[in-house]
């Protein structure tokens, strides 16, 4: 292991060093007229930020990740014989999440890929879903709401936020169970006899992944609604648009940025979800994260569980491209 | 083609505040028509009433002879061109311009030639296929004008469009604008705060103040024969010279002033003893042997006239234009003068009571 030590301690000096020497070309192309980052800072504060960030951008963030990608190439062996001469690269663990098997590809893994299939699917509608809930109401705080309404809306919006993952997914389970609040509520009414099985029918598992990303989804586009200038809508309105036609030409291309960057942020949120899956999902319901999960801690095989990982990363980077390619936005424009 | 429209007793009102109160008359159709005023006077409150935008708290809009109640916006045959234009940035400059077509369902073709047509009757063709961010202040009024234009509307209303531009722009798209409403025969209703900008364009004029209109008429009816004491003063530079009415004879009366007894026209019916006062344009103002003493503070030369500060009695202070066929020795700072003005041109008015 002790390479590892000396790649973190390393890296950081060599993005400051990076760093300085980008500095120092960029003053030579644009003269002296601008004092460089060291100048402007003071020799040891720049020293520190560059470190710092290099730390942090590299020894917390790249580092980990292409640890992972490598592990995932390698077979489950004792750390002990970790880099040692029974260690090899191989394609084993991504052949078992395909065929079940590190060796035999005859038949396919089922299992697993129906619940990566699923997650993907599923976090598809649960991202078009929460467009739908989240844009009437970011238009209307937008744009309609007086400045007093928006606060209380938005404080509604953030309090039960306040709550955590678990004990709101728990609450879910209160609200959709055999015995729970809505079908006590439904068969009190007298519209059904028997009661709803909300949690075997996923309707739980959709209705809560939906109301866990919502204000994902809700702050990029009310961001992007809010942005939009109201004598546009007018113009459109004064023009002979109807309300469909106005939203469809005027609010929603102009919004295109917000809707991607939240639909992108709610997709990869709901296809790494762990909690909301594993207490709301119905037993027929294999998500993919706790498949994940099981790799790393039931099976005790890391290479497998960072490829199973790899797998969910590659899925959702998929997923931004085509995002970027359908609404034809940058990524600059995403992160805005 | 152009349509008249008819305001009939109309208040707006925002929660207790009253915009716009008891505001009736008429715009016929075809004629440009400009609104005057300060800003919050109610002009824009107006214009988005006459759109559709807001409907008024009481009192009727008819535009061609129809009542207006219910219709909304989209359905009105007004076409309102904004302060800041409201182009859509996203559309391309012919996309602009045929929007109110492609929303009723016209076909892409003749959508194009539409736009390509009107292009070239704002005097800008071939640019349709450039983007909005592309255009200069002046182009953009223009793709602005067509895109209105674009859905034949009968009226066509305008809110102070040319503010943004720069004055030698916007003295040429005054010009542009008068020429385009003479082409398309459109009624035009222009809100405007500059009153350069209402006399030359206009046909007629209303000038408001505080939410009711004080004057309705042609430029030089506005100009030489204000009606209320804010007309005067807001139209163009004016002298104020606040006294007590002593004599009425003619159509002329005599006010007693600090600069001894003044006559102008009486332009208001007034009765003896009362509280007035006469308006004089520093442009008929002239040095006058007969006149009334008075004392130069500065002069400012502006080409065509130059402008003397002058204090009178009581501290007045007054301004006096001249042309540069008048001859004055002496305009030094501090220099004695004794100036004056024929009755005609100088206006009595009644004082304007605190509303």
């Amino acid at each position: 292991m002790n390479h590892v030590i000396d790649v973190i301690l390393l890296g950081p000096p060599v993005v400051a060093l990076a760093f300085w020497l980008a500095s120092a070309v960029e003053r030579r192309r644009t003269g002296s007229a601008e004092p460089g980052f060291f100048a402007r800072n003071g020799g040891p504060v720049a020293a520190f930020l560059l470190i710092a960030v290099g730390f942090w951008a590299f020894a917390l963030i790249v580092w980990p990740q292409l640890y992972m990608v490598d592990y995932s190439f390698h077979p489950k062996l004792p750390p002990a014989q970790r880099f040692g001469p029974k260690d090899y690269y191989t394609l084993a663990n991504y052949r078992y999440f395909l065929f079940g098997s590190p060796d035999d590809t005859s038949h396919w893994n089922d299992t697993h890929l129906h619940a990566f299939g699923i997650t993907i699917f599923v976090s598809v509608i649960i991202t078009i879903f929460n467009f739908a809930v989240c844009y009437p109401l970011a238009y209307f705080m937008a744009q309609v709401a007086r400045p007093g309404a928006v606060r209380r809306l938005m404080l509604l919006l953030i309090i039960p936020y306040w709550i955590n993952e678990i004990l709101r997914a728990f609450a879910f389970r209160v609200l959709f169970g055999t015995g729970g609040v809505l079908n006590g509520a439904l068969i009190g009414a007298g519209l059904i006899r028997d009661p709803i099985d909300f949690i075997g029918d996923d309707v739980a598992l959709y209705a809560g992944l939906t109301y866990a990303y919502v204000l994902i989804m809700m702050f990029p586009l009310y961001n992007a609604l809010e942005s939009l200038d109201r004598n546009q809508i007018e113009a459109a309105r004064d023009l002979g648009a109807p309300w469909w036609r106005i939203h469809l030409d005027v609010v929603l291309p102009h919004a295109k940025p917000g809707i991607a960057s939240g639909a992108t942020l709610v997709f990869m949120l709901c296809a790494g979800a762990l909690a909301a899956p594993l207490v709301l999902g119905g037993p027929k319901t294999l998500w993919f994260t706790p498949i994940v999960y099981d790799r790393f801690f039931q099976a005790f095989n890391w290479p497998q569980g960072a490829a199973y990982a790899l797998v969910l990363l590659a899925a959702c980077m998929a997923f931004v491209l085509i995002v970027m390619r359908v609404f034809k936005v940058s990524l600059s424009e995403i992160a805005r | 083609m152009s349509a008249d429209i008819d305001l009939i007793n109309v208040t707006i009102r925002f929660g207790d505040f009253v915009a716009v109160r008891d505001v009736s008359f008429k715009i016929t159709g075809g004629e440009f028509f400009s609104i005057l005023g300060p800003s919050g006077c109610g002009k824009t409150t107006i214009l988005r009433t006459i759109s559709g935008f807001l409907p008024p708290t009481s009192g009727a809009v008819r535009i061609g002879g129809r009542d207006m109640a219910g219709v909304g916006p989209n359905k009105r045959p007004t076409a309102l061109i904004f302060q800041n234009l409201a182009l859509f940035p996203l559309m391309s400059v012919a996309e602009n311009i045929a929007y109110g077509l492609r929303v009723r369902g016209i076909g892409a073709r003749e959508r194009r030639a539409k736009a390509d047509e009107l292009l070239k009757l704002v005097a800008l063709p071939g640019i349709g296929d450039k983007k909005i961010s592309e255009l200069s202040g002046g182009q953009k009024q223009r793709v602005a004008i067509a895109r209105a234009l674009a859905v034949e509307p009968q009226v066509l209303l305008l809110d102070e469009p040319l503010s943004a531009l720069d004055l030698r722009l916007r003295q040429h798209m005054r010009a542009e604008l008068r020429a385009i409403q003479k082409r398309v025969g459109v009624t035009f209703v222009y809100i405007t705060h500059d009153q350069g900008e209402a006399l030359t364009m206009s046909d007629r004029v209303a000038v408001m103040n505080h939410g009711v209109v004080e004057q309705i008429g042609d430029g030089p009816a506005i100009y030489d024969r204000p009606a209320t004491p804010f007309v005067a003063s807001f139209v163009g530079e004016n002298n104020g010279i606040t006294g007590r009415v002593t004599g009425l004879a003619d159509g002329f009366a005599t006010l007693e002033t600090p600069m001894g007894l003044l006559r102008g026209r009486d332009g208001a019916g007034l009765s003896p003893g009362e509280a007035a006062t006469l308006f004089v344009r520093p442009e008929r103002l002239r040095p006058e042997p007969a006149g009334f003493a008075a004392r130069v503070e500065s002069t400012a030369f502006e080409g065509h006239m130059t402008h003397v500060a002058l204090t009178a009695a009581d501290g007045h202070s007054l301004t006096m234009s001249l042309g540069r066929d008048v001859c004055v020795k002496d305009l030094t700072p501090g220099a004695a003068i004794a100036v004056g003005f024929s009755a005609e041109e100088a206006v009595v008015l009644r004082q304007e009571t605190a509303r």
